[in-house]
């Protein structure tokens, strides 16, 4: 049975930059702080402190724990750096963790980068090609693809021509026409498919509500809360790395709104 | 509600469900490197193909391609060796084609393979941050790429040897074997250097400059035999019994057992090291990139 389980998930990240960056610099401040700890403590350990070498751990995810079954269409909301694209990450076996239980049954698709995996350098065409070999493709699966794609996206000429060279509504065309190809049982999303250009926006709607249509489960994060209302049946509310609210759509978002007009986000 | 189109529907059938049960989250570092290493396995034909993109990639536009490298490594090998030969007092006919094979065997291949080794990682951050595939696809990828450079450069010494009528004999088939080898060494060094590189930017640099005294420490330019009763010191270079057990075959001679024993021994302590390496920071990487 398709299903998401999470139980007492945290996940915490290095932010390195500058410094911390370097062996040389992390291997003095190390030296430094053992010195300090020798002369200065007793039993206790104390930490590097005001030194840019530190490197800062941040709190992403913090003991989230929730169950999602087969026909459940979830919505994650929450403000910024609540968290919710990490667990969308985290969903799709991008980011690890060893704090807690993750079990996903079911195989997962994510659109969370409107050019993931695509390089620059080479045309549309064979940025297909390449998608299709990591889907495993065989060669008339390949080039129905193609056709697929390129009507699709409607690039005409720009088709065979570098990606770098694409205007950025472009690319999202053709990133949007590959993304949404498979058809996987477990469909988690980001909120960029939601937008985009006004053209395109018809053609694109039906082709993911297609997407959506075919998956058991649905998990997406956005802003347009009438998005969510329309197409999720649950609505998990995320703060500062925790789940705040988790129940029925209507419920949450609603007091989600009422939450957003106190506090201005 | 849209009707699924063709194309996807090819796809369903060509490629079906294909991971059922992730089981990635679970497990310990270790089989989940392991996993990594089998999802590598399944998608080899990826890595290659990533491999080869580099390369067309970076010669596009260019009419004569990958074979750039093969020219620049020709002049360099023919000024070298007008100048060395002098410098050491040698023939051109006996020096010539120790320089031309050492230089390249050295260049493209253990020095690049090693340089590159350590931004495997890096260069590939937009797809492991956004993309779900196994990270030791990347080091597939880095091998591949130096293999194909290292099959356009090896024309040179070729090149050589048939210009002085050499034939290094059936001897030759030996270095293949080595040559394996050092892919399996480059694989390793992706997996350290790949990601020790990713956490401390200052290592790539570093390797760098290491590799450049490396390189005159170890009988690349110059012959072994040139050190006289101390060339036996040269086994405590790393490099050098690695260097030999390709080098050796080529030129026609039969590289030692001790050579050998040394260089397999060396290989599985690196592989070792960075095995437990990898399995220690496959989970972090992705936060470091």
């Amino acid at each position: 049975m398709v299903h998401i389980h999470l139980d007492e998930i945290s996940l915490s990240f290095p932010v390195l930059h500058g410094s911390s960056r370097s062996l040389k610099k992390t291997l003095l401040a190390r030296a430094k702080s053992t010195v300090a700890a020798r002369t200065g403590a007793v039993g206790g350990r104390m930490r590097i402190s005001n030194d840019s070498s530190e490197v800062v751990e941040v709190q992403a995810l913090s003991d989230v724990s929730f169950k999602i079954s087969g026909g459940e269409r979830v919505g994650l909301v929450g403000h910024n750096g609540a968290g919710k694209s990490t667990l969308l990450r985290l969903l799709a076996g991008i980011y690890e963790t060893g704090e807690g239980v993750l079990d996903i049954v079911g195989d997962t698709h994510a659109l969370i980068d409107p050019n993931a995996g695509m390089n620059g350098e080479l045309t549309g065409r064979e940025n297909i090609q390449l998608f299709a070999c990591r889907m495993g493709m065989g060669r008339t699966a390949t080039q129905e693809l193609e056709r697929d794609v390129e009507a699709f996206s409607d690039l005409g000429a720009f088709f065979d021509l570098p990606v770098r060279l694409y205007s950025s509504g472009m690319s999202v065309r053709l990133g949007f026409a590959l993304a949404t190809v498979p058809r996987p049982r477990i469909l988690l999303m980001d909120e960029w498919f939601m937008a985009g250009d006004q053209k395109f926006q018809d053609k694109a709607k039906a082709r993911l509500e297609g997407m959506v249509d075919a998956a058991d489960i649905l998990v997406v994060t956005s802003h347009a809360l009438s998005i969510l209302r329309q197409w999720c049946t649950r609505i998990i509310w995320m703060e500062s790395g925790e789940v705040r609210m988790d129940g029925p759509a209507d419920d949450v978002l609603d007091a989600y709104e009422a939450a957003l007009a106190v506090i201005p986000v | 509600m849209s009707a699924p189109s063709p194309a996807s529907d090819a796809t369903r059938d060509e490629a079906p469900r294909r991971h059922t049960s992730r089981d990635t989250p679970r497990g310990s570092p270790a089989a989940r490197a392991w996993a990594d290493w089998k999802e590598t396995r399944r998608l080899w034909r990826l890595g290659v193909r990533l491999g080869w993109l580099d390369i067309r990639l970076r010669y596009r536009g260019s009419a004569l391609g990958p074979f750039w490298l093969t020219i620049t490594s020709a002049l360099m090998v023919a000024s070298m060796g007008v100048l060395y030969s002098r410098l050491f007092h040698m023939q051109l006919a006996t020096y010539l084609p120790f320089l031309s094979l050492s230089l390249t065997l050295w260049s493209v291949g253990l020095s690049s393979l090693i340089q590159e080794s350590c931004t495997c990682f890096l260069d590939a951050e937009d797809m492991v941050r956004s993309v779900q595939l196994p990270l030791l696809l990347y080091a597939v990828r880095v091998v591949v790429r130096n293999a194909i450079v290292f099959a356009h450069n090896i024309v040179v010494p070729l090149a050589v040897f048939v210009i002085y009528h050499l034939w290094p004999g059936i001897n030759a088939v030996l270095a293949i074997p080595a040559l394996l080898l050092w892919a399996l060494d480059g694989f390793a060094a992706c997996m350290l250097f790949g990601s020790l590189c990713a956490r401390f930017r200052d290592i790539t640099p570093i390797v760098g400059a290491l590799l450049q005294i490396v390189f005159y420490v170890t009988p690349i330019i110059w012959m072994p035999q040139q050190l006289g009763a101390k060339a036996s010191l040269l086994l405590l270079n790393p490099f050098y019994p690695l260097l030999e057990i390709v080098r050796a075959p080529l030129l026609g001679h039969l590289p030692s057992l001790q050579v050998w024993g040394i260089a397999l021994t060396l290989s599985v302590v690196f592989w070792a090291i960075a095995i437990r390496s990898f399995i220690k920071t496959r989970a972090r990487l992705v936060f470091w990139i």
